[in-house]
């Protein structure tokens, strides 16, 4: 198995938290504007704010992943 | 409505041949082309036919180096590459590269030396003024050792070389550590030019947003149309609800921020001149605009804030100093964070696109076109909502950091 560098693993696992963390909210969302479509705008507005401060952490480990 | 939706496929259409042909730019150094020429003239000796049945095989020799594309668009430089195309000189094709040389402007040994970078010849000639001696090797600018040219790090040992000597040693070993010394460069490089028409945009737009919206208060028409529901949207759900009384003060410094980051995120998508220059995604502008979001909050302080941040009441007294750390830490994690978003999400999505479509010319077959199109298209609509969203966030968090700045607590 040739593993090139561990840098590209690291950033595999910040993908892996992405993922999981957006799947979270994403589930969360549904669930909110299932029970209550009146709100769904304002559940989309909040969703995606949350989903993008999750996938700036995610990316900081990328960047580390980057510079090693 | 029905123009609309024609425009709009057009559009598509035409962009889905575009990438690719776009995607074409191959930044061959002469050497190759001289292999090229001479690889060809060398098959046409031998079996006497025209170059355009010897070049395929020279194309197969060289493998498509994805790595420098995408480092090439991502980090700076000092020549705005615009396309390569080939030209028949002497009954060889060339590669001729269209670029608009940048100034130069470096200060060495108290010099301040200021030169096109067309003078370098795409860093083949050394530019000497006064006592200086510049070299361009690897988008970057170097102060040229007693001997003329480049001196490389092999691990402890310095070998210091003459200048067509040093080219050809970085020819050959592309990740040679060069060990000169740089001066120190002011010069409007890609991504200052391209700052630079990014902020004339936002004066032109802006000023006679400003004067059509006092001239005529009416319904507006136009671009106007388009921007104004996102300022306003900007200003009354994103601001006024963080900073609520104090929205003026800071409302300038937030919208520049916020269309500043939008216009030079949308214009980092378009492969073509204008655009294609990868600001927000350079680690410097961001870490700037950070800064200035660092120098917002902290001169805006009052004193809650500060005596909030270092001497928090509600807490036994043991605990503050550990809280005050933390906080002080805080305080620089915060612009922090903003500035490696920002650049990681954009310089990810460039990334990206140009990685789907090399595809194309890894695999050297046309049936892998559409289906990296297609992805390609998906991806840059992705990106724009990213760029939207990454200007919008940035701007809610500063304006949530300004107001807990500024904040008026009422204490029992």
């Amino acid at each position: 198995m040739g593993i090139t560098t561990i840098a590209s693993l690291g950033a595999g696992l910040a993908v892996l938290g992405a993922g999981l963390g957006i799947g979270k909210i994403g589930s969360a969302a549904m669930d909110a504007i299932a029970r209550q479509p009146e709100a769904a705008g304002k559940v989309q507005t909040a969703m995606i704010i949350a989903a993008a401060l999750v996938e700036g952490v995610a990316l900081f480990g990328v960047v580390v992943a980057l510079i090693a | 409505m029905k123009k609309y939706v024609w425009f709009l496929l057009s559009l598509c259409v035409l962009l889905t041949f575009a990438i690719p042909v776009c995607a074409q730019e191959t930044e061959t150094q002469p050497q190759d082309t001289a292999k090229q020429i001479e690889e060809s003239s060398e098959i046409a000796q031998n079996i006497a036919e025209p170059t355009e049945v010897a070049q395929p095989e020279a194309v197969k020799e060289e493998k498509f180096d994805v790595t420098s594309l995408i480092m090439g668009h991502i980090k700076d430089s000092h020549v705005w590459h615009i396309l390569d195309y080939t030209k028949e000189e002497n009954g060889q094709e060339v590669e001729v590269p269209v670029a608009i040389p940048l100034p130069v402007i470096v200060f060495a040994n108290g010099h301040l030396d200021f030169f096109m970078s067309g003078a370098f010849h795409h860093g083949h000639e050394a530019v000497t003024k006064g006592d200086n001696t510049y070299i361009l090797a690897n988008d970057k600018i170097y102060l040229a050792n007693d001997k003329g040219g480049l001196t490389f790090q092999n691990g402890e040992a310095t070998e210091a070389m003459e200048f067509h000597e040093s080219l050809e040693y970085l020819e050959a070993n592309a990740e040679a550590e060069i060990a000169n010394e740089k001066p120190l460069d002011f010069s409007i490089t890609k991504n200052v030019a391209s700052m630079i028409l990014v902020s004339i945009i936002l004066l032109i737009v802006f000023i006679s947003f400003a004067k059509a919206y006092k001239k005529n208060p009416g319904r507006p028409k136009g671009l106007q149309a388009f921007l104004e529901p996102i300022f306003l949207y900007v200003r009354d759900d994103v601001i006024y609800p963080n900073l609520g009384e104090k929205t003026d003060k800071f409302l300038p410094y937030l919208m520049t921020v916020f269309f500043f980051i939008l216009f030079n995120n949308i214009l980092g998508l378009i492969p073509f001149f204008p655009g294609n220059a990868n600001v927000t995604g350079n680690i410097a502008v961001t870490m700037v605009l950070a800064i200035f979001t660092f120098l917002m909050i902290n001169l805006n302080g009052n004193k809650d804030y500060w005596h909030h941040t270092f001497w928090m009441p509600g807490v036994p007294v043991f605990v503050k100093p550990i809280l005050a750390v933390v906080e002080l830490m805080g305080i620089i994690v915060k612009p922090v964070a903003l500035m490696i978003r920002l650049f990681a999400n954009i310089s990810a999505g460039h990334i990206i696109i140009l990685s789907l479509v090399s595809l194309i010319f890894i695999f050297q077959t046309i049936a892998v076109a559409p289906v990296s199109v297609i992805f390609v298209l998906f991806m840059d609509c992705l990106e724009m909502l990213v760029a939207f969203l990454q200007a919008y966030i940035f701007t809610m968090l500063s304006a949530v950091f300004i107001s807990l700045a500024v904040a008026e607590h009422k204490h029992e």
